[in-house]
This record gives C-alpha cells, structure tokens and sequence, in this order.
C-alpha cells in the first residue's frame, strides 16, 4: 500500500530545504551583492567601517551564490572578436629575414648574389644568381628550420623552403601555423583580459570560442565602443633602423622596408627597415616618468635577450638615426648617442602627464600579437535591462498564480498539492541556478515561465491518471499507487525528449539562448522530481492522517 | 465543485475524418510554404547582418524626421519602427532602426553607428540609445547554418529516442508532426513578417520538445492500450487512448497558455516575438499529438504482438514486419 520509507521522506524534505536555501540569496538580490563585493573587497585588504557594515548585511552561515545575471537584464557589452592570426606569419617572416640573409650570404661562392623580392606578406622569395648553387641554398635555409613540438609527432619544423626556379620561397610550415595559431589567440586572450581587468569592471566574461575567435562580454559598461577602446589599442611598440626621411606619403620603399608617418610632425615620413630590431614583447617594465625637460615620457627596460639586440644595435650604429614606433606611428627618431648596454630607455615625444600613463600601462600590459577584427557587437544599456527583469517579474508572478488558481480549481486538494509542489519547484529551480553559477537572460525568464507552465504536467498527467483509476475502484489507496505507477513511464518518456531538446539548444546555442536552455532543462529535472517525490509525500502523509473512504481528484 | 474542460468521459471520433484532417494539415503546410518561399523570412540581424538601433525619448517620435536625418548617410536598406508596448511608461517613445549590414565590410563599422547616432541627435535633442547591436555577414552566416544544424539534430535525436522507445512507426508519425509544427511556425511568421532571430530558433526547439511531449504521452497510452485490447482493431485504440489522455492533453495545454499569454502581455515587447513562436507552438503542437501524429501511425500500422516477453517489445530489434 502507499508507504515510502524514513529516509527517503528525510532525503525528499532535505533536498527541499537545501534547494531552497541555495534560492534564498536570489530573494535580496543587492542586499547579497554588496555584501558579497564587500567581502571580496575586504579579502583584498580594504578593510573600512562601511565595508564591514556592507559586508554584514548577509550572514556568513547562509548560502551566498547568487543566479548570475546575464548582459541582456544587466546591460554592458558583448564583442566577438577574430584573431587575425595571419598578421603573426608576416612578423615572423620579417624576423626570419635578416637570419636567411645572413646564412645564404656566407655561401654566396656557391649561391651568388641574393636579392629579395616582393612577395605575399606569409612568405620570403629570395632570387639567387647562381641558380647551380640552389640545392646547397636550400639546404642552408632549411637547416635554419627548428623543430617543432606537435601532436603528430616529431620530425615537424616550423619553416619550409622550396625552390621555384632561380627563387627560394620560405614559408611557416602548416604545423608551426597550428601552434603559431594557437599561441597567438592565447596570448591575445591573456592580453585582453590584463586590459580589461587594469579598468577594473566586474566579472567580465573574457572566454575563447572556436580556433581563432575571443567573446568578450563586460557588465556594466557603457558602450561596445568603450570596450572596443580598452582592448583594441594595441600598443605595438617596436624599434626599428631608419633608412631615409620624407615629406612624401607615396615614396616607394625598398624591398624590405615601409613608409610611417610620424605622429607628432605633420607631413612627416619616415622609411624604416620592417624588420624590428627589438619589439614591445621584450619589454619587462615601463613606467611614466619625465624627461630631463621635465616633459612627461614613458620609461622602459627589456628583458636580457632584448637588451643584448638593443646594446648590440646601439654600438654598432652610434650616429645613426633609430626610430620608436607605435602601432604603426613613429614616436620619436632621435638619434643613437652612444652604446646603450643596459636594456633600459626612454621615450620621450609630446604626451601629456595622461598619455604616458596609458602608454605605459599599454606597453606593460603587453601587445596584441595580432590585429582583431569584431565579428559583432552588442551594447545593452542598462535602463532596458531593468525593463526587461522589471516585466519579466510580473510576467512570471501574474503566470504563477494564473496556473495556480486553475489548478486549485481544477483538481481541488491535490491541486494544492500540486501548487505547492510548483512553488518549491521554482524555489529549487533558482537554487540550482545558483549552485552552478548559471547566467540568467530574458530567454532565460521566457523559459522559468514556460517551466510554470509545463512543470505541472507530471502532476496532470498522475491525478488524471488516478482518477481514471479511480473509477475500475479498489479503494482510494490502489488508486494513488496505481496512478503514479501507470503515469511514470509517459512522465519519463515526455520529459527525457524535452530534456533531449533543451541539451542540443545548449550545446549549439550561445549567449541569450543557452540562458533559456539551461533554465528549460533544469527546470525539466526540478520538476520532474517535485511530481514523482514530493507531491506523493504530500499526498501520502494526508492519506495517513485521514484515512479517507473515497477521494475526489 | 470542479472544474472540468472536458467531460469525465468521452469518446469523440478522432478518426472518422482523418482524410480531412490529414488534407487540411497538408494544405497549411502548403500554404506555409509557399509564404515562405514567396515572402521569404524576416531575418533579423542575427541571421543577415548589420546593425539595430534601440532609440528612446520623452518626445514624439517622428519617424519621418529620423528617416530624414539618417537618409543623407546613404545606408542602403534602413527600416525604422516605433513600438508600443502596454509595459512602456508615459514619456517612453521607442524606435527600432535597423541598417543593413554595409557590403564592404566584413566586420561592424564603428564610425557608421556613430554617424547614425549623431544624425539623430540632430533630429531628436533628448534621445537615448538604449542598446545597439551589430553582427558581422561573417558570423551572421554561421549562425543560420548552426541554427538549422540545432533544428536538424532536434529532430533527428527524438526519432532515434522514439524508435528505440516505441517502434519505428511511433518515430515516423512524432516526426511527422514536429515537421508540421516547424513548418508551420516558419510559415507564420514569414506570413505575418514577424522578425526572425536567433530567439525564434530557440522557439522552434522548444516547440518541437512540446509537441513532442504531447505526441509521447497520446503514443504511451496507445502502446498500453495495444497491449490490453488485444481483439480492438488500431482505429479503436487509438481513439480511446486519445480519448483517455484528453483532459490531461487539454489542461497541459491551458496551463502552458496560461503562462506565455501572461509572459506575451506583460513580458515586454523584446521577447514578444519569441514568446508569440511558443504560443503559435503549442496550439499547433496540441493540434498535430492529434491530428497528424495520430493519424500517421494509423496510416502506417503498427505491430499488434505485443504479447511476446518486454525484452523485445519496446525495442528497435523487434519484429516491425506485422
């Protein structure tokens, strides 16, 4: 007859309990959130009176994870940005040039004399006059080549040379393009995420997505545009021979060199060498600081390997004019006095106190290694997003009690039971969310709603069960087992292919349309569980008590 | 007292028309169709690119007056809607402009939203743009290939969770009436222009586990029933099996109503559109458990031994030959 165990009432009402705790934050949303800002403050030594009262507003021995909420309720923006890793393969090609040249001019009895041509920006041509001498000049550059870790195995180098008649054409191998690939979005990822972190906004979401792209969504922030601005400078800083000063922007350049204008003198022009000398990813510190003038400047210091390229260059060019360049502006050409040993320098040029600060902070935060291209961008301000949980709250409360009062009236005692067994089932629907950090969005809402809505079909599909039933009369008890018993498969069956559906929304959705799924899903657990344990416990300890003769369901 | 939507006891004939109602599910389909591919979707940004405006002001808006200061820009295709929305306030005035993506570039032109949002400030002094939204042609083609991609294997999951389940003719007839339902969602909204986005996809699955739902709980009944009116020919079954489930099918429905016509009303108008698709769902979702699943498994037949021990009945290695 109807009888469920001790343990397994205890375990039902402290499943109960223990999802509606996890929920209770949700209830004083603010209240929860400067005390748990107010704790992390603290935790990182600001420790002050009205932190500690902020702090105090929530006790410590009560749950304090709150349902995250997403950018649409919150407002902020949302960027979807492309790494262009191509850009990486001309700057190694670039750096790989000066080695080539130095190795085949060593040859040059075999070789003859060596000529670089203009070529698509991933690849070095190099004419040779002797051609006879070309198994040997292939052999030259390709004992350039370095091993490469892959997965596949060993034996992969990062560069490939290969002769197209008189020409030698050396590219990245497609092994070193992977890896290269996948440094680059990396390093982009960690660069981007010092930036933004360095404005100090609260919990961006910084994650990679696919091979080469990087979703970037900041709360609270005014504009895309804004964001665009923090992470899309990309402070390149590299220090590059100058090889001639013009007032003309269509000089042609030699092979191997480009024209950059000059940021502060208009007009101005200078050609440089592409290949850097050294560049901003060896640059250990910078700092703002003032020149001998008293103008502001940036400060600098490189690591050993760029401090031995930058002493060496220095000796060797005293004299010589060496340019500073700035994502593709020259800074300041001053030229080189004396030997500079010890890796550290100046900037200097016409910043104000303001713009050498953020130059350093740029130069110190690192570089992008590559260009980003944003794919797409969203802004949501935050006056929509209180709109949105502000109707969002009436929608669910005005379908809450519309499903309650219909199911009361409908199925009478057990509806109540029902409707109570809805109510926790919200409650442990929010507890859930909030155990496992989920983002809650407006579809996200949409699908809470719809779960008040489909969440008492198990209850439905069991009274209408029992009622049938009911009527074949073996006393009211057989009935309640007999309806739970037939109804559980249909309930497993309809839920499992909702349930199904809901994980291939999550899976290929992003952003506003996982929220919906993850609340669909969950939602599709919680009140599965509400139907099959806790409304029969209810129903099981009314039947205790009362004993009733006949039941109307 | 209770209240009761449909009687205790029924016993409509659910088949004696089925031709009709076969005919007039396929006539809707047709005609969905045909909107469709005459009318075609219409994609919001998500799905074609290019850029929306959310614009807000205390004033009046004069559509013409922002058409005009946007015009001299030369944007291509610039849609411009005012919304009302019983949720708004007094002073509320919303505009949705949409651009079109600008074929040149690939990713989202910064200077071309600013140039819309200073133009407008020109037009309307005290206007706000409460959210700004862009996507690139580039992702914008991916995500209609990964929305079908969702829509398919949706689809394509259920049937193998139904087959294994039940039997391949309980897979054919659930799948048959999720095509219907999606057909007829796309038909909709391509009918009545409705913006199609990435929610609406969303929707659509959504959809497709209801009405899936309620064709698994019509199909449990028929397998019990099968098993017990062993001499009762399938037409009979089936009617009473849906008969039997008819008051929980009906009360399902009007509690899931019940709960978006709420969220439809009061939900505010950026997920109107989306909670519009789940309504239109469940109604054609009620309909085609009915209707079209129903009537396809009658069509086909379904194995009647089920007398045989459980380890094969239930099971895609049973005999489907009968």
């Amino acid at each position: 007859m109807l009888h469920i165990d001790t343990w397994k009432r205890v375990l039902i009402w402290l499943v109960c309990v223990t999802g509606l705790l996890m929920a209770l934050p949700n209830a004083f949303y603010t209240r929860v959130e400067q005390s748990n800002d107010a704790k992390a403050a603290i935790e990182l030594g600001i420790d002050t009176p009205e932190m500690q009262a902020e702090a105090g507003q929530w006790p410590n021995w009560l749950p304090s994870s709150l349902v995250n909420l997403g950018l649409d309720l919150r407002g902020g923006a949302h960027l979807l940005a492309e790494v262009k890793v191509g850009d990486v393969y001309e700057s190694r090609m670039d750096a790989m040039w000066p080695e080539i040249r130095d190795a085949l001019r060593d040859e040059r009895a075999t070789v003859g004399t060596i000529r670089r041509q203009n070529s698509a920006p991933d690849e070095i041509r190099v004419r040779i006059s002797q051609p006879e001498g070309m198994a040997r000049a292939l052999e030259v550059v390709r004992g350039l080549a370095r091993q490469v870790q892959t997965l596949s195995g060993v034996g992969a180098t990062d560069i490939e040379a290969r002769a197209e008649g008189d020409t030698i054409v050396v590219q990245l191998s497609d092994a070193e393009k992977l890896a290269s690939d996948d440094r680059t979005v990396r390093q982009s990822l960690e660069i981007i995420r010092r930036r933004i972190d360095e404005v100090g906004t609260r919990e961006p979401t910084i994650q990679r997505q696919g091979a080469d792209r990087i979703l970037i969504q900041v709360p609270g922030i005014g504009s895309a545009g804004e964001l665009k601005e923090i992470i899309g400078t990309t402070a390149q800083l590299t220090f590059n021979p100058v090889a001639g000063r013009t007032t003309d922007a269509d000089t042609a350049p030699g092979i191997g060199q480009e024209v950059v204008p000059s940021l502060d003198e208009d007009g101005v022009y200078y050609i440089l060498e592409s290949a850097p000398v050294v560049t901003g990813e060896e640059l250990v510190d910078a700092q703002p600081a003032f020149d001998q003038n008293g103008r502001p400047a940036v400060n600098f210091r490189f690591n050993t390997s760029g401090a031995r390229k930058f002493g060496d260059y220095t000796l060797e060019n005293i004299g010589a004019p060496f340019a500073i360049v700035l994502d593709d502006e020259v800074i300041s050409a001053p030229v080189i006095q004396s030997h500079i040993p010890g890796g550290s320098g100046i900037i200097t040029g016409n910043f104000t106190v303001e713009e050498s600060t953020n130059l350093a902070v740029l130069l110190r935060a690192g570089a992008l290694p590559a260009g980003l291209e944003f794919l797409e961008e969203r802004t949501i301000g935050p006056e929509l997003g209180q709109d949105s949980i502000d109707a969002g709250k009436v929608a669910t409360i005005v379908a809450f009690v519309a499903v309650l009062v219909f199911m009361a009236l409908s199925y009478g005692l057990f509806g109540i039971f029902a409707n109570i067994a809805l109510i926790l089932n919200v409650g442990l629907l929010f507890g859930l969310l909030s155990l496992i950090g989920a983002t809650l969005t407006l579809p996200g809402i949409a699908g809470i709603v719809l779960t008040v809505g489909m969440a008492v079909d198990a209850n439905v599909l069991i009274f209408e069960r029992i009622r049938e039933e009911l009527k074949s009369a073996r006393g009211p008890a057989r009935a309640i087992e007999l309806g739970y018993e037939k109804a559980l498969s249909a309930i497993l069956d309809a839920n499992v292919t909702t349930f199904i559906t809901a994980t291939i929304l999550f899976a290929m959705g992003s952003g506003p349309v996982r929220g919906f799924a993850i609340t669909l899903g969950l939602g599709i657990l919680t009140s599965v569980f509400t139907a099959i344990f806790v409304t029969r416990l209810m129903i099981v300890i009314w039947f205790e008590r009362r004993r009733p003769k006949t039941i109307e369901v | 007292m209770r209240l009761k939507l449909v009687p205790q006891e029924t016993s409509f004939d659910f088949f004696s028309r089925w031709k009709v109602w076969l005919g007039i599910s396929g006539l809707m389909m047709v005609l969905a169709f045909t909107s469709f591919m005459l009318q075609g979707l219409n994609f919001g940004i998500d799905f074609r690119g290019g850029t929306t405006i959310r614009t807000q002001s205390a004033q009046e808006i004069d559509v013409g007056a922002y058409r005009d200061a946007i015009a001299p820009l030369e944007l291509g295709d610039v849609t411009i809607t005012e919304i009302f929305d019983p949720t708004f306030g007094e002073d509320e005035n919303v505009a949705m402009i949409r651009i079109q993506a600008q074929a040149e570039a690939e990713a989202v032109s910064a200077a071309t939203v600013t140039a819309v949002e200073e133009a407008l400030k020109a037009a309307a002094p005290d206007i706000q743009f409460v959210s700004v939204e862009s996507v690139g042609p580039k992702v914008s083609g991916e995500l209609i290939q990964t929305a079908v991609i969702a829509v398919v294997l949706a689809i394509g999951a259920v049937l193998v969770y139904i087959w294994l389940r039940f039997e391949w003719q309980f897979a054919l007839g659930a799948v048959a009436a999720l095509v219907h339902d999606v057909i007829l969602t796309i038909g909709i909204f391509s009918e009545l222009q409705i913006r199609f986005d990435l929610a609406i996809i969303a929707a659509l699955l959504t959809i497709v586990g209801y009405s899936l739902n309620d064709t698994v709980v019509v199909f449990d009944r028929v397998r019990e029933n099968l098993r017990k009116y062993k001499k009762k020919d399938l037409k009979e079954v089936l009617n009473i099996s849906i008969n039997e489930t008819l008051s929980r099918t009906v009360m399902t429905s009007v509690t899931t109503l019940l709960a978006l016509i709420s969220l439809y009303v009061l939900g505010g108008d950026v997920i109107r559109g989306f909670v519009f698709a789940m309504i239109w769902g469940v109604i054609v979702g009620t309909y085609s458990s009915v209707f079209v699943a129903s009537t396809i498994l009658l069509w086909l037949g379904v194995k009647r031994d089920w007398s045989k021990p459980s380890n094969t009945a239930g099971n895609q290695f049973a005999n489907i030959d009968a």
